[in-house]
């Protein structure tokens, strides 16, 4: 368990590293992501790899340990709200009403694009 | 015993061991009601834990900044959590390489609809130019916002607060909205939640489907990277 989550801290750090160093835009922990990915493949193709928190499903199971609770890991930059209390004040219907509308069309067009792609591409391979 | 309870307030409501307490028992409480409720999507538990912890401070005269001395503790998780979603991915790598194409194409469309939209949407309103700009990347990751937001020289934290506000409301209308269209691919359904409402949506997909939350979680990684670029982009064409 230990060396699982040690091995999935090791991934961000490394991952905010190479992203801070290389100044690239995209988040740490997303490279860090990428990275264990790459282990877990690698580790089915070399067995030497099999050892510690890559045997068993430790990292595995550690990893799905901390998705459980995805969602209350949220909670503490949500309460940031309260320090924007006095902008909402003045400006908060319209915010709340363009920040719904627009998240609205975006999960319409993409998921309407997936299917259509996804379509398409069934129609193809039948032909 | 202390002299009053007052100053024994005092002393436990600057410690980090109460907000971070009052943080997971809050939570706990609203989860409950969420899995009592059979996950409705109004019962979101990050929605009524923020309004109720929120309330909590305004009402004890706690600033924001004392309470993140406790709650930064689960804050520091996302990261890991982040990482985490390496594995759910892994696991179902065969469905995830066999719809490479839609992704893609999904990607593009859906980010470029993200950014878009919302700066549109924010200046037919008559926002002020730095709140449009705020605004304008509030469909990634809290970090990635901010680091937009910063190098627009718009608000960082008011970035911050959009993409909460938009990944709660995401988080909630995703199910209803995706059951209107009939839809009931829950790649498609869990990519489109990654996308427009980040972790908050990725959170939401786990609770309704596996896959759904596999196909967000790339979503939610994809769609940091290509906003990033999009945003600049966007501010320089569209806003006035």
């Amino acid at each position: 368990m230990l060396a699982s989550l040690g091995l999935i801290l090791l991934c961000q750090l490394i991952g905010e590293g190479i992203a801070h160093g290389l100044g690239l835009p995209l988040p740490g922990p997303v490279l860090g992501l990428l990275l264990l990915l790459i282990v877990l493949l690698a580790r089915d193709r070399f067995s030497l790899l099999a050892f510690g928190p890559l045997r068993n499903d430790g990292v595995e199971t550690a990893s799905k340990g901390l998705l459980v609770h995805l969602s209350l890991l949220f909670v503490p930059a949500s309460v940031g709200v309260v320090q924007k209390l006095d902008l909402l004040a003045s400006h908060g219907i319209a915010i709340i009403l363009v920040l719904a509308l627009s998240v609205m069309v975006t999960l319409l067009a993409t998921v309407l694009t997936f299917r259509l792609v996804s379509r398409l591409l069934r129609q193809q391979d039948a032909r | 015993m202390k002299d009053n309870p007052f100053s024994l307030w005092v002393y436990l409501s600057q410690s980090p061991l109460l907000w971070l307490t009052v943080t997971l028992l809050v939570y706990a409480g609203t989860d409950a009601v969420s899995l009592a409720t059979r996950r409705h999507p109004f019962a979101n538990p990050v929605l009524h834990a923020m309004w109720i912890i929120g309330a909590f401070l305004l009402l004890t005269g706690t600033s924001y900044t004392t309470y993140f001395a406790g709650a930064q503790f689960v804050h520091f998780l996302l990261g890991p959590a982040t990482v985490a979603l390496a594995v759910p991915l892994y696991e179902n790598r065969k469905r995830v390489v066999a719809s490479i194409v839609p992704m893609l194409v999904a990607l593009v469309a859906g980010s470029v609809t993200a950014v878009v939209s919302v700066v549109l949407l924010a200046e037919f309103a008559g926002l002020p130019r730095e709140v449009v700009l705020s605004l304008a990347p509030k469909s990634v990751t809290a970090g990635v916002a901010m680091g937009i937001a910063e190098s627009l020289h718009a608000d960082p934290s008011l970035a911050a607060v959009a993409v909460i506000l938009t990944g709660i409301m995401g988080a909630i209308i995703v199910t209803p909205l995706m059951n209107c269209t009939g839809i009931t691919d829950y790649r498609a359904r869990g990519f489109a939640a990654g996308l427009a409402a980040h972790g908050i949506g990725t959170a939401r997909a786990f609770q309704v489907d596996e896959i759904a939350g596999v196909f967000s979680g790339i979503a939610m990684s994809l769609n940091a990277l290509v906003t990033s670029f999009l945003v600049p982009l966007a501010a320089t064409l569209l806003v006035r």
